[in-house]
């Protein structure tokens, strides 16, 4: 008996003795390791401006967090996650980085939550779009902040059919991320009355979409949807311009559409396209005073990718200065219990399942003649509430959650 | 409507049209590389960047000086082609004779290089370029919408296609250029300058992929990156229709157009495929290629 409680004791005290070391900064240093595309496809949408995101916040902290060093470390995942996966145990495991940052590719951001879990440090996804980044394989390691698939089809999907685009054609990349938008875009249509006549899965990436617009076109379809992203969707857009998709009444749905994208097509080509977004620079005084500071830095207006790396960030060295710790436990459980208001997200607020959930935007193109600069590119339409928008718990498949 | 394995004839047909469309373009890049391996018998993996330059210079040029879509078809390829034949003068001069692989290392970092600087100075989202007003709009065929400014395309790169082929298979300048290069010593005894004429061929064969560029840059997005994306295809192209063989580059293109067109319309997946699928078949059965002469 005192054999079993002399054990018992020890185990006490020596859990005491662990949690007492998690409650500081682990070697004087915060260390965030920003991992993204920085050269190809996604390079415009996050990449080194992204960096230049995270860098700003950390100068607005006033580059130490209780007294602790912040440093910064970075590397180009070239979309690759085994590139992404080497790069990150390194910094895990040699290097004390606390936490990853960036994470674009979806593909990436869950080949890297496996290694945050298995040494327990925090990562916060920003630039992935696939919901099942907080479903199927939510971790408690990471979060998933800026916006995912299953808003993006809420959003544009159910507005589209509910101006009366009753039959949808999909053109969709034919990899894991298309896919998973095309299956949340078959879900909200048809609850919304509408239906699919024809879907169409081309190769990643795609230069020319002649072929596959005539086809849209002959489809005779209300909707021609885009589920797909990058310059695949700019040349879709495009070539659906080039042969007046839109001129013959159909109407062009971008279901995943970034601000750098627009700018690259230009009003003209763009112009009356509607989409989802998860933050837009121009909305008010508070996201115009940050862009315009983001502008100065980069010469160009952040996305929301961008925005979001920003208000992270922020939202996590704030979490590591109330507990004084950079364990990955204390500081999440801080991060969900504070309400994120900046110019970001107004009540925005993360769930046990990691995923981040805020006001959604529906936004539309404007016209040459609305547009102002080569930067005025949206009008909002409409706010999607952050509950309305975004997976809610009761279907979700995170083992975080079901086991509860 | 009458049906072909499930497809209406209206939309087969305009898929033919558009993989006729879409293989002349792969006629003129292909050309280039025919040219540049057939007479050089240089691997030329900076073709795509070379397009590349076509399209960015293009739009570049227009940016920065104003100058319009017409002045650009010239000037474009012009400047593109000076720059291959700096590289030709400073790097390639330097391995000929060599193993093919020298020439394809060689380019292909060539190629890597321009890439990588340009992605630097303007990302990879695209660079905007409108179409001239001439080309906005289309004719509606019946089956089909047409855009004018394919049309255009269709023609342009035809000519230039049969007038490359004309040129280096029918005139007195071919005749020196394929001796040149089969027997510099000789002709260099007749006094004709070998060196020069070399450097000026990778010129040309340069100039003809920075002309596709030109034409590309209206419909296509204008990015750092979009050589990388063709050139395989391209390289696949001429191993089908016979390294070297100028006439075989740009019927094997068209060829390879609509075949592709073909498969975007029954079994889109494959369409990135299916001219590899060729080429292992062709290749099995002929290779040299369809038109390669025998080895």
């Amino acid at each position: 008996m005192t054999m079993i409680k002399k054990l018992l004791t020890s185990a006490v005290a020596t859990a005491m003795m662990v949690g007492g070391a998690q409650a500081e900064i682990s070697n004087d240093t915060v260390k965030i390791g920003y991992l993204a595309d920085m050269s190809g496809t996604y390079r415009d949408l996050a990449g080194p401006n992204g960096l230049a995101a995270l860098e700003m916040a950390i100068a607005d902290f006033g580059g130490k967090v209780n007294g602790a060093k912040i440093e910064v470390v970075s590397a180009d995942d070239r979309n690759s996650p085994d590139v992404a996966s080497s790069t990150v145990r390194r910094w895990l495991e040699n290097e004390n980085v606390d936490m990853v940052a960036g994470l674009v590719a979806s593909s990436v951001s869950i080949a890297v939550s496996d290694i945050l879990q298995e040494n327990d440090k925090l990562g916060i996804v920003s630039g992935s779009a696939a919901s099942s980044i907080t479903n199927e394989h939510c971790t408690p390691n990471h979060i998933h902040y800026v916006y995912d698939t299953y808003p993006l089809a809420n959003g544009t999907a159910s507005a589209v059919v509910k101006e009366g685009g009753k039959t949808w054609y999909i053109l969709t990349a034919d990899y894991a991320f298309g896919h998973a938008l095309e299956g949340d875009v078959r879900r909200v249509v048809e609850a919304n009355g509408g239906e699919i006549i024809g879907t169409l899965r081309h190769p990643f990436p795609t230069p020319d979409f002649s072929s596959f617009i005539l086809q849209a076109q002959a489809s005779g379809a209300d909707v021609v949807a885009l589920a797909n992203a990058g310059s695949d969707t700019t040349n879709a857009i495009n070539t659906a311009s080039e042969f007046g998709v839109t001129q013959s009444g159909q109407t062009l749905a971008a279901l995943l559409l970034f601000l750098t994208d627009v700018h690259a097509l230009g009003v003209e080509a763009a112009q009356g396209i509607q989409l989802t977004t998860g933050w837009y620079w121009d909305m008010n005084e508070e996201t115009r005073a940050w862009a315009d500071r983001f502008m100065e830095k980069t010469g160009v207006r952040p996305t929301m990718v961008h925005a979001g790396i920003y208000s992270s960030t922020m939202q996590y060295l704030k979490a590591v200065d109330a507990t004084d710790s950079d364990a990955a436990q204390v500081v999440r459980k801080q991060m969900m219990e504070t309400p994120i208001n900046d110019m970001f997200a107004k009540n925005g607020r993360i769930r046990e399942d990691g995923r981040m959930v805020h006001d959604m935007y529906l936004a539309e193109v404007k016209t040459p003649a609305e547009s102002k600069g080569e930067w005025d590119l949206y009008d909002i339409v409409r706010t999607i509430p952050a509950e309305e928008a975004f997976r809610p718990l009761s279907e979700s498949k995170c083992p975080l959650v079901t086991s509860k | 409507m009458s049906m072909i394995f499930g497809v209406p004839l209206a939309v087969l047909a305009g898929q033919l049209l558009i993989g006729v469309i879409n293989g002349a373009f792969y006629a003129l890049l292909s050309l280039g590389l025919a040219v540049i391996f057939g007479l050089l018998k240089i691997i030329n993996f900076a073709h795509g960047a070379m397009y590349m330059l076509g399209a960015m210079s293009t739009v570049i040029l227009f940016d920065a000086l104003g100058i319009n879509y017409w002045v650009a078809l010239f000037v474009a390829p012009l400047l593109v082609g000076a720059f291959g034949v700096v590289i030709e003068y400073f790097l390639l001069r330097r391995i000929a004779g060599q193993d093919h692989i020298y020439s394809l290392l060689l380019t292909f970092g060539v190629a890597l290089l321009i890439g990588g600087v340009l992605t630097n100075i303007y990302g990879v989202s695209g660079l905007r370029y409108s179409m001239p007003d001439v080309f906005q709009g289309g004719m509606k065929l019946g089956f089909m919408f047409l855009p004018y400014y394919r049309v255009w395309v269709i023609v342009l790169a035809l000519l230039i296609c049969f007038g490359t082929w004309f040129m280096i298979e029918k005139t007195k300048l071919g005749a020196y250029l394929r001796a040149g290069t089969e027997d510099s010593q000789l002709m260099q005894g007749f006094g004709i300058n070998v060196p020069l004429l070399i450097s000026l061929t990778y010129g040309f064969g340069v100039m003809l992929a920075a002309f596709a560029g030109v034409l590309a840059a209206p419909i296509y997005s204008v990015t750092p990156v979009m050589g990388s994306h063709i050139l395989i295809t391209v390289f696949a192209v001429v191993v089908i229709g016979g390294m070297g063989s100028i006439g075989g580059a740009i019927i094997t293109g068209i060829l390879m157009g609509v075949i592709e067109g073909l498969t975007k319309t029954f079994y889109p997946p494959a369409s990135s495929a299916v001219i590899f699928l060729v080429m292992v078949v062709v290749l099995m059965f002929r290779p040299s290629g369809l038109f390669g002469k025998e080895a």
